[in-house]
């Protein structure tokens, strides 16, 4: 069954509606957040921790937790920053919140802001989102004029200031420390951890970051309760979550459903369907660009969650469906990733730096089919190398597809390297 | 010995007092919280190969070959960064480990020049040796960095990318280890690339020069000009620099008798392993084919020289040493120590003075530095040297900069400071002149104080007058450890409202309300420490200057702890050393008075001869005795006074009338155009001693090459005196310094033994104190209790008027060195060829004068002619030069009004006009040919 439009947290998600303060009120932003507020700290990390949610942002941590991490009494400013540089391929989830409900994100950000113990905020936006900073700005604006946020914010007693920052267009800087380093100044360079954030984060002090879907569910779970948003998903995938069906489907869109969804399900109904047919259907890229693909026959029955597309050896990632129907080159689409991959590192780690490189090289080679069958094993040994051996994930996330290419198409690549050979052998 | 190699621990030592358990390769290792795994590993001597890690930089973490399995752990993370933790169970080495770093190492070297791996000098070729790896599957032809050009523009060292592996360790030196930020990373991901400055050459770029760069390189990068020309070298001599009063060690890295480099010893206290453009690179000026390596006499100055064996020179100079003694007497001669000589040889140079001479004529050039802050620290605190060791520095919460230019003159102790000042410690600048403090990278003064020259009393008075009306005074301080009465006294004085900042601001220039919160900074921000240079000394008033910063430091309770104290930055390698060494005329070593009978008879018996108990002369006072015709034999090691001292035209009156000059020197020197014998001397790198730096640190130097001229200059010492009659022996100067161990009670404790054993110490080093003494008047002040002084505001009769109406004030710059004798024969003339009058924007217009053009510099005593710089640094009314260049005559426009106590020079305050010209004035023409002063101003 189908999520219900009652049990939907984004209800303006396509801009049907104003996104402004008088309209998004009406929607029931913004109602009782002084109540909120008045049941304190504790109690609002509880009720998190009993939503189940977990990080919209691609990793799936528990949100209650990572907010229960912040120290209580650290004699310096605590800082919620939120993530809003949302640049996954395939991923287009956050820009609609900030388009059209961007006071969800503002008065999420007054109550988790709160929770954490932070007077002051940070929404960290993708350069490229022009309009949408825009949008918040406004949001932002009016919430500050209506005393929402600012001083005594909501009449709650609780100081809260909010700021937008606009990225300069670095993928890297979706990546939580390397995104600090950015809003510090410096260059978008992800850290090492130890320490992490929750103990030293924005200019060295206690900081959570969240991602901008996670901040902007936070007041409607307070206000339902954190058993109406665990009464959604299976067990340890809780809650409703947005989906963003894009590539070969009937009619691509942004869509709230409940975790867990088979993925069938939801391409068939909320897409329309894949192009030609189910049977049409060749390969899905089932989390944002950096998640491994699925093959039809594993799509035919995985469910979306963290744990079912985990298990499927994919992710549920930032829960971008890319859909590939029978008419896509494979190997092309996967090099096509390498290369943005290769384009989008930091350069700090030499694994990722000339790693990324070597594969990117590598795939255009595959992709022609001018390679040895033996450097297949290559290719994934160097991507082996990068996986989990760099101070951040962009590393894995540039092995991850490569990895799922050979996992479920080696046959193509390999028919095209004999194909290649046959053909040059004259 | 041969070349040593320091150990490199892979990340900082942390200083946490709890220790952790943990087990490495099965070993048990046990060390503070907070250490790396990798460091911990390596202490137990287990190595981790790494290539982005060095122990004087925060872990990055980027290389990812110090990878370890950690039980309990997903994956392999890099040592460097994963801090142990209690009970840790920790593998450094598996199939798994090494095959990813083999990947990484062949990762590097698909994008690196295929000889690399055969040269065998850098850590990265050390790395793809340990791993075997010898051929590469990734082959070289995919995209890469190679025949990228090569930045050459730097004199002293290369930078070529396609030997960079982009490990950001000279980007992260320059920024943690210098704190200049001069480097980068520029672009991202694979176009990664060192940039300094905006994408500039190294030598067009804010880089300085100071190495740290190029010792962090683990490949060949960033790599010395002398070593690709020379190739490694094979052995190591650790001793001192030569250049100013830092102190730092250095490894003298030599090929056969050649020095290869000067590489920044790690275990120098001073430096930590840091060093600056000087004491990096300028050290080509001691194989210099100027340097004089032959005796030389004439008995005329309008004669030439004569090249003699070292018999007959020193013959020559005894003999007319003895006749001039007959006939003028024992007051008609004298001599100069110098501070770039050792403790030893100073020591000599006064003992045969005061022995075979009988005079006590001998003075130092501390004499026109350094010399108000011996009288003014002594009279107050009871010893002539600052409080505090470099450490301490570390321990400051607000710094107090009083004229002095710590990262021109002091780099290496500047770069401590600034780590400090970034770290969060308040900075207070007063100077007239906008120093680099003031704002540079990630540093900005709390408050600048502008002050004109010639003011600093009445600053100091208005900020003591602030802390005594707001009652910031730490009462319990001055009770216990000060005399009340001599503090109530100055409390009355200072709190007259003549000492307000609202009426001190007609002298100073300095807004009140500036003064004030300076002020409060500094007596209510914690550990505060005064940092000061000549700029407080060199004035009129410069002993009262030092003296007011010892009372307001006493009234505040800023002495006798680490982050506090009133610390002079010596200019020179030994001048803290050579006043130690009883170089002035009233006081014996470790500053006992002449009348003392105590210290006399010390030396009487000692030395086996009767002591003179009246003082001798001072520099100015033989000068002018000399003017007078009743000073005659003067013996000069190691000074330029003629170029140095101020006034030059009544210097050269003087030695034009001195009937035998005997300059000491590595060069031909100003000095030297009117000396009859020439000694040539003996550089840092060509002898055994000892220096001591500004925070009373005694350093070994050793021997790296022998003598050019065949003798030490101890040595040459030790036979003028023998032939003046007065026999020293000594085989080594461990023998000297024995003997000013035996004689001096604050060196009781110092012997060449101690120095190797312990590196170095700080005197007082006695019984009391046996491995020396880091921070002064802890349990007491030395005196006693510390005395408050009276410190009346005079202002100096160097006035500016409508004839004369700007003030010249002088200081140094970073590539330069004083009177240049050794910079300037090095590469470091290649930033600057000149000294450079800075002027504010709005006094050259109303002059008509546009940047670059010659000016005449005209003041009561003379006149000279310097190239412009219009600069905002200066504020309106006053100009500033150096004086590194003679051709350029600084000094022949600075007075001979000096300090009330001491004669120091009052260099800092000149009235001066400023006009454009077109011609070199007549004392440059009469003292260089044309030649010699277009060589100098047409440099491009």
């Amino acid at each position: 069954m189908l999520l219900q439009d009652k049990d939907r947290i984004f209800t303006n998600l396509y801009g049907w509606e104003d996104a402004g303060l008088k309209a998004a009120q009406k929607r029931g932003d913004w109602n009782g957040t002084k109540k909120l507020i008045g049941k304190g700290r504790d109690w609002i990390i509880e009720e998190m921790k009993k939503s189940g949610m977990r990080g919209r942002g691609g990793a799936g941590f528990p949100t209650g937790l990572k907010w229960s991490f912040m120290p209580k009494d650290s004699g310096k400013p605590h800082y919620i920053v939120i993530n809003a540089d949302e640049s996954e391929p395939g991923t287009c989830k956050d820009r609609d919140i900030l388009r059209f409900e961007p006071h969800k994100l503002v008065e999420g950000a007054l109550l988790s802001g709160f929770a954490i113990g932070a007077n002051a905020g940070y929404i960290y936006i993708r350069g490229e989102f022009y309009n949408e900073a825009v949008a918040v700005q406004k949001a932002i604006d009016e919430a500050y004029d209506a005393g929402m946020i600012g001083k005594n914010a909501c009449k709650s007693g609780w100081d809260f200031e909010l700021y937008l920052h606009r990225g300069a267009g670095a993928y890297i800087c979706g990546e939580e420390s390397a995104l600090l380093n950015s809003l510090e100044g410096k260059k978008g360079m992800p850290r090492n951890k130890p320490p992490f954030p929750a103990m030293a984060g924005l200019y060295s002090c206690p900081t959570t970051v969240n991602n901008v879907e996670t901040i902007a569910a936070v007041p409607e779970i307070l206000r339902r309760g954190g058993s109406w948003f665990a009464s959604f998903g299976n067990e340890n995938n809780h809650g409703t979550k947005l989906f963003c069906i894009s590539g070969h489907v009937n009619r691509p869109c942004n869509v709230e459903d409940a975790l867990s969804i088979p993925l069938k399900e939801l391409i068939e109904k909320h897409a329309g369907g894949v192009r030609g047919g189910w049977d049409n259907l060749l390969a899905v890229i089932p989390g944002g660009s950096s998640t491994p693909l699925l093959p039809k026959s594993v799509c035919e029955t995985v469910l979306m969650d963290f744990d079912s597309l985990r298990a499927a050896q994919s992710s549920l990632g930032t829960a971008g469906v890319i859909v590939m129907d029978k008419s896509t080159d494979i190997v092309q689409a996967i090099c096509r990733l390498s290369q943005f991959y290769w384009h989008e590192s930091c350069g700090q780690c030499t694994p990722c730096r000339e790693g990324t490189g070597w594969v990117w090289r590598m795939m255009q080679q595959m992709v022609r089919g001018e390679a040895a069958i033996e450097d297949i094993d290559m290719l994934l040994d160097v991507c082996g190398q990068m996986e989990g051996n760099s101070i951040c994930a962009h590393a894995d996330a540039a092995a991850w597809p490569v990895q799922g290419l050979m996992r479920h198409f080696r046959d193509e690549v390999e028919r095209r390297i004999l194909e290649y050979r046959k053909k040059h052998a004259a | 010995m041969a070349l040593l190699i320091e150990k490199d621990y892979g990340t900082p030592e942390s200083k946490a007092e709890k220790n952790v358990t943990a087990t490495i390769d099965g070993k048990k290792v046990s060390i503070p919280e907070g250490t790396s795994v990798l460091r911990a590993a390596r202490e137990a001597d287990i190595d981790i190969p790494a290539l982005c890690a060095t122990d004087s930089l925060q872990p990055y973490g980027s290389c990812r070959v110090c990878l370890v399995e950690i039980e309990g752990r997903r994956g392999f993370p890099a040592s460097c960064h994963t801090p142990v933790e209690d009970g840790m169970t920790i593998r450094t080495t598996s199939e798994k480990i090494e095959k990813l770093r083999r990947g990484v190492t062949e990762l590097y070297l698909s994008d690196h020049p295929e000889d690399m791996a055969a040269d065998g000098r850098s850590e990265m070729a050390t790395l793809a040796e340990n791993l075997g790896l010898t051929e590469i599957r990734y082959g070289r032809e995919g995209k890469n960095h190679l025949q990228t050009p090569v930045d050459e523009s730097n004199p002293y060292f290369v930078f070529d990318p396609e030997k960079c592996i982009v490990c950001a360790r000279c980007v992260r030196a320059c920024e943690e280890t210098q704190g200049t930020f001069a480097l980068t990373v520029e672009g991202r991901g694979f176009d990664s690339k060192i940039a300094a400055s905006q994408n500039e050459a190294f030598f067009d770029s804010e880089c300085v020069s100071c190495g740290a760069c190029v010792q962090a390189c683990p490949t060949d990068a960033l790599i010395e000009k002398s070593v690709l020309e020379n190739g490694m070298p094979e052995r190591s001599v650790v001793t001192t620099c030569g250049y100013c009063g830092v102190g730092c060690s250095f490894k003298a890295e030599l090929k056969g008798d050649e020095v290869v480099r000067m590489m920044p010893h790690k275990d120098g206290k001073a430096n930590h392993g840091h060093s600056c453009i000087k004491g990096r690179f300028a050290y080509g000026y001691v194989m210099h084919p100027e340097r004089v390596k032959k005796p030389m006499i004439r008995k005329s100055i309008e004669d030439a020289w004569q090249e003699v064996s070292w018999q007959e020179a020193i013959d020559y100079a005894a003999s007319e040493f003895k006749r001039i003694r007959e006939k003028y007497g024992k007051d008609a001669v004298g001599g100069v120590t110098s501070s770039r000589c050792t403790n030893e040889e100073t020591y000599l140079v006064q003992k045969m003075l005061r022995a075979a001479a009988g005079t006590n004529n001998v003075d130092t050039c501390a004499r026109v530095c350094h010399s108000p802050t011996g009288y003014g620290l002594k009279t107050t605190l009871g010893t002539s040297a600052g409080t505090q060791h470099f450490d301490s520095v570390e321990q400051a919460d607000v710094i107090m900069v009083i004229g002095a230019n710590p990262t021109d003159a002091h780099p290496v102790f500047a770069s401590q400071m600034k780590r400090r000042l970034r770290a969060g410690a308040k900075l207070i600048v007063a100077d007239p002149r906008k120093i680099d403090l003031v704002r540079s990278a990630h540093i900005e003064a709390a408050y600048h104080l502008p002050l004109q020259p010639g003011s600093n009393v009445a600053l100091i008075n208005a900020i003591a007058h602030v802390v005594v009306t707001e009652d910031l005074i730490d009462h319990d301080y001055v009770q216990k450890f000060c005399d009340r009465e001599d503090f109530e006294v100055w409390r009355e004085f200072i709190a007259d409202p003549q000492n307000s900042p609202e009426n001190m601001q007609q002298f100073t220039g300095v807004a009140a309300e500036d003064v004030r919160g300076a002020a409060r900074l500094y007596a209510s921000g914690g550990n505060a420490a005064i940092y000061y240079g000549l700029g407080v000394t060199e004035h009129s008033q410069g002993s009262t200057m030092v003296m007011g910063m010892a009372n307001l430091a006493m009234a505040t309770g800023n002495l006798g702890k680490a982050g506090a104290g009133v610390n002079p930055l010596r200019g020179q390698n030994n001048v803290q050393g050579s006043c130690d060494m009883g170089s002035f005329p009233h006081e014996f070593p470790g500053y006992r008075h002449v009348s003392e009978d105590d210290a006399r008879n010390i030396y009487e018996k000692e030395w086996g001869v009767t002591l003179d108990k009246e003082p001798g002369l001072r520099i100015p006072n033989m000068i002018d005795a000399a003017v007078a015709g009743a000073f005659k034999w003067m013996y000069v090691q190691g000074e330029d006074i003629a170029h140095s001292d101020p006034n030059i035209q009544h210097i050269e009156a003087g030695f034009r009338k001195m009937e035998c000059v005997i300059v000491q020197d590595i060069f031909m020197t100003e000095t030297a155009r009117y000396a009859h014998v020439f000694l040539p001397g003996s550089s840092f790198l060509e002898k055994d001693g000892t220096f001591t730096n500004a925070e009373r640190r005694i350093n070994r130097v050793r021997k790296a090459v022998e003598p050019l001229a065949g003798l030490a200059d101890w040595e040459a010492t030790c036979a003028l005196s023998k032939a003046m009659g007065y026999p020293m022996e000594y085989t080594h100067p461990s023998e000297i310094m024995d003997e000013i161990a035996r004689t001096t009670p604050s060196f009781a404790g110092v012997s060449y033994e101690k120095l190797d054993r312990l590196g170095s110490v700080q005197w007082p080093c006695n019984d009391a104190a046996p491995d020396g003494t880091p921070v002064m008047h802890v349990e007491k002040i030395v005196r006693g209790l510390g005395k408050f002084m009276l410190t009346g505001f005079v202002p100096t009769e160097e006035r500016s008027t409508r004839k004369f109406p700007l003030l010249l004030t002088t200081g140094r710059i970073l590539s330069q060195y004083n009177v240049g004798t050794q910079t300037r024969r090095t590469e470091n003339s290649k930033w600057t060829s000149e000294d450079l009058l800075e002027i504010h924007p709005h006094d050259a217009e109303q002059r008509g004068i546009r940047d670059g053009e010659l000016v005449a510099v005209t003041s009561r005593k003379g006149e000279t002619v310097l190239r412009t710089k219009i600069s905002e640094r200066v504020q309106p009314g006053v100009v500033y030069t150096t004086f590194h260049f003679a051709e350029s005559g600084t000094n022949v426009v600075t007075t001979e009004f000096s300090d009330w106590a001491t004669e120091c020079p009052e260099y800092k305050v000149t009235a001066v006009e400023v006009r454009p010209t077109n011609r070199f004035s007549n004392w440059q023409d009469e003292h260089f040919s044309q030649e010699e002063l277009q060589n100098i101003y047409d440099r491009p």
